[in-house]
């Protein structure tokens, strides 16, 4: 078993960077340095972000990456918006620790709220620099001058320069620090519209040349050698047939052992060839995962407030169960590694290319700057490509061959040697006073993590706990991470309570809720759903959930059908999503849309079956993953709030489809299901 | 062994164990067709083998001598997308897009049988091709909208 700090240390460091989010954040805020990010410290100057060429092209360097978030296109619009331009004439380097100022990573729905201010602050700065050179140049005031389309005008006379024509005037390295003010959500040409995808035709004709499509001259194709089991020992091993296979190298280093060869066959062949004995040993299964967790309490941080819990009411107590699960992003762990002397270069998918970087320096003992990690628009992670191990298999093999090696991780190795959105218990406790206010609140989360903790309602008494615990499988960070787990027990609970006091469980909700944000989308989705007038057909719940992570508001309502061989569909589903000034709202409500089938799958069916080491279903036939015909009808209420600065919009609208689905199930059933996946836990014939 | 790919002869020397799917992507720098699975689950790796939509992950080389195959390459007429590749960026039917040239094969094939199909017909077809990003209501509208373009084009 894995305890926190081991795995940490296996991590990275990744975990813990999530949870300390906000203090390395202030930490990235100061500071002033150059590009090529070998600091990490935010860079001052313009020519750190802002490249602009002579034709006019304004280049955008981020170390952020694009994994299918369209941050391509949403960042392209904040520096388009404040320079003035249109879209085409910007383009976006990202996630390439050679070329862009060094980046924390993509995740936390960071990059809408914290990126494109910063970006925008930049294109300000441009702006003004292009309006007060001009003007020298035409001995007149700036404020005779205005931007338009890319050039500044003489608003007397009329004529133009092209900002392309400005742009070897100005030394922008020099350019610092002036603290331009940002458009106004209310002023945004560009930004608020619905500009689409930056690159889609590359992607609809196959252009795109994902990390997993890239080839380089000379390359060879890698596989590894995986243990039998998690935690085994490698025993004994015999790699001389593969050795004598013509084209292959086998490269050993202590436990990892890997073949090159000229073609994936060839190198599936050549792994076969090795044989090698593990020594393992006995390991919890996914039958006493809960027990399990609930035994291995380690370490547990407490909030409460101070006032004494209120005596008297209704005193309810459930026990919430959340299952491990897998990411599988479409795009497995890839990787291609160059060597050049002893200078390294490695595309891979990855949220986190300075952080990649820092691990491959480590483990090659070589200066960051010898190393150069770039990420090719990636095909999905959803939390899951944190980390870099196909980056360091491909740099290892790349090394031993002494030529350029591609690994593409099989899915069984993406099922089973990735990570896992961790498993929880979460246990709560609550009294409520006949006339529906509740008087105390105990919210006890075992493993699943302490995101989405903050209560929407009003609690005379609250106490929640997080309680780190020892557990079996590797875990770590997971779209929207345990603040699906934490809704999934709050609202499912709240629920409980509603129906306990014979309260509706909207009239309940509004009663008790102290967030205005979240009240505004629970009425309009609420609205939307038709919740108090429609009729419900035989068979079928209705259900809500609502909440608030990460700066953002949803509420959901769902409409959950049961047939007579207890078969459990979503047939609708309502979501109201508020996340400040909408950025670009077909982009968000794909995103919201998104969520809605990715947390149906972890709501209903999903879940990582294990036994002594093994993953027992690692494959897509026996991981049922949401397709075509799982999808319900979907309606989305996105409310666009011009006076509260932009939030990231990717991770929270998953948090409330499980809560929603399961609180359908019951007011379609009577059957209260208190696990996460739903289908299986309801004896459901979906599994 | 000889096979026509997107129009054009092609000779490859591979191993006849090989899989179609590495072959294209490998050997003849076809890398708009996907791996996803390796089970013939996802569909990211469909082709069109004499016009049907078929796994290339699930299919040997060696079993594919002599015929056509077209992949997300050979889709285009001239310049110019196929309008369910237009349909497709104009439905904002991707995210990540790793899945979109599999459903896009798989989507043409469906066209290709039946011009105006209905949301079942749709579902049906697609249902063995899997979107992560959870884009399916978009991709089943991009479909609808291909089909509705390609009865203008008859007309």
């Amino acid at each position: 078993m894995l305890s926190r700090r081991s795995f940490l240390e296996s991590l990275g460091g990744g975990l813990l960077v999530l949870w300390t989010l906000d203090e390395q954040l202030n930490g990235q805020e100061s500071g002033g340095s150059h590009r090529h990010g070998d600091d990490e410290r935010l860079p001052q100057d313009v020519a750190a972000w802002l490249h602009l060429s002579r034709e006019g092209v304004v280049t955008v360097f981020t170390g952020k990456a694009e994994v299918g978030q369209n941050i391509r296109t949403s960042l392209t619009q904040a520096v388009a918006d404040e320079l003035r331009v249109q879209p085409a004439a910007v383009r976006l380097v990202m996630g390439d620790t050679a070329r862009t100022p060094w980046d924390m990573g993509t995740f936390g729905s960071r990059t809408t709220p914290q990126m494109a201010p910063q970006l925008r602050k930049m294109a300000v700065m441009m702006r003004e620099q292009l309006i007060i050179v001009a003007a020298q140049d035409w001995h007149i005031p700036p404020s005779s001058v205005a931007v338009r389309n890319g050039s500044i005008v003489d608003l007397k006379s009329g004529r133009e320069k092209t900002y392309g024509s400005l742009a070897s005037t100005v030394d922008w390295t020099k350019i610092v620090g002036t603290d331009g003010k940002l458009s106004a959500a209310s002023d945004w040409q560009c930004a608020g519209k619905s500009l689409p995808k930056i690159n889609a035709s590359d992607f609809v004709t196959g252009k795109h040349k994902f990390s997993s499509d890239m080839r380089r001259p000379n390359m060879l194709y890698g596989r590894v050698l995986r243990p039998a089991a998690f935690n085994a020992k490698l025993a004994t091993i015999d790699t001389s047939a593969a050795e004598r296979m013509a084209g292959v190298t086998v490269v050993r280093d202590a436990d990892f052992v890997g073949v090159a060869a000229e073609n994936e066959w060839a190198a599936d062949q050549a792994l076969r060839r090795i044989t090698a004995k593990w020594d393992e040993r006995k390991q919890i299964s996914s039958n006493e995962l809960f027990s399990f967790l609930k035994a291995n309490p380690e370490e547990a941080t407490e909030r409460s407030n101070d006032r004494p819990p209120a005596a008297g009411g209704k005193e309810m107590a459930s026990t919430y169960t959340v299952a491990y699960i897998a990411h599988v992003p479409l795009e497995p762990r890839a990787a291609v590694a160059e060597w050049d002397a002893d200078s390294l270069t490695v595309w891979t998918g990855t949220q986190r290319p300075f952080g990649v970087r820092s691990d491959l320096a480590q483990a090659f003992h070589l200066p960051e700057n010898r190393i150069r990690v770039i990420v090719p628009d990636t095909g999905s992670a959803y939390g899951g490509k944190h980390t870099g191990e196909c980056a360091m298999e491909a740099a290892r093999l790349a090394k031993g061959a002494g030529r350029p090696v591609k690994v593409v991780w099989s899915r069984e190795e993406e099922f089973t040697w990735a990570y896992f959105r961790p498993a929880g218990v979460i246990e709560v406790e609550s009294v409520v006073a006949d006339d529906g206010t509740i008087q105390s609140w105990k919210f006890d989360n075992y493993n699943s993590g302490p995101s989405g903790l903050d209560s929407p309602y009003k609690l005379s008494w609250t106490s929640t706990r997080f309680h780190e615990t020892r557990y079996p499988l590797r875990q770590g960070s997971y779209r929207g991470l345990a603040a699906t787990a934490n809704h999934f027990a709050r609202e499912s609970h709240i629920d409980e309570i509603a129906a306990a006091l014979g309260m509706d469980p909207l009239a309940f909700r509004l009663k008790n809720l102290k967030e205005d944000r979240v009240r505004a989308v629970l009425e309009a989705a609420a609205n939307k759903f038709e919740w108090s007038s429609s009729k419900r057909a035989r068979g079928h719940g209705y259900g809500l959930a609502c909440g608030m992570e990460k700066g953002s508001f949803f509420a959901c309502a769902a409409e959950v059908s049961v047939s007579p061989e207890r078969k459990v569909r979503v047939e609708r589903v309502v979501e109201a999503f508020e996340c400040g000034a909408i950025v670009n709202p077909e982009h968000l409500q794909n995103q919201v849309e998104g969520a809605i089938l990715m947390g149906l799958g972890g709501a209903l069916s999903e879940a990582i079956r294990f036994a002594d080491g093994r993953i027992l279903n690692a494959r897509l036939s026996e991981y049922p993953v949401p397709r075509f015909s799982d999808a319900p009808a979907i309606e989305c209420v996105l409310l666009d709030r011009k006076d509260l600065p932009s939030a990231g919009a990717g991770e929270t609208p998953i948090m409330g489809v499980a809560p929603a689905i399961a609180n359908a199930l019951f007011q379609a059933t009577g059957v209260r299901v208190r696990s996460m996946p739903i289908a299986p836990a309801f004896g459901s014939s979906n599994v | 062994m000889e096979l026509r790919v997107n129009g054009h002869p092609v000779t490859v020397h591979a191993e006849p164990d090989r899989l179609l799917l590495f072959v294209l992507r490998n050997d003849l720098d076809l890398t708009g067709t996907k791996y996803g699975c390796g089970e013939g689950q996802c569909g990211a790796c469909t082709v069109l083998l004499d016009g049907s939509p078929v796994r290339s992950c699930q299919i040997k080389i060696g079993a594919v001598a002599g015929k056509k195959v077209t992949t997300i390459e050979g889709v285009c007429r001239g310049d110019e997308l196929h309008p369910l590749q237009k349909a497709f960026i104009e439905c904002d039917a991707m995210q990540c897009g790793y899945c979109t040239p599999g459903m896009i094969i798989s989507g043409i094939a469906l066209l290709e049988k039946t011009a105006k199909p209905s949301n079942a017909q749709i579902k049906e077809a697609l249902q063995g091709n899997i979107c992560r990003c959870g884009t399916y209501n978009r991709i089943v509208a991009a479909v609808n909208l291909a089909a509705t373009h390609g009865e203008k084009n008859h007309a």
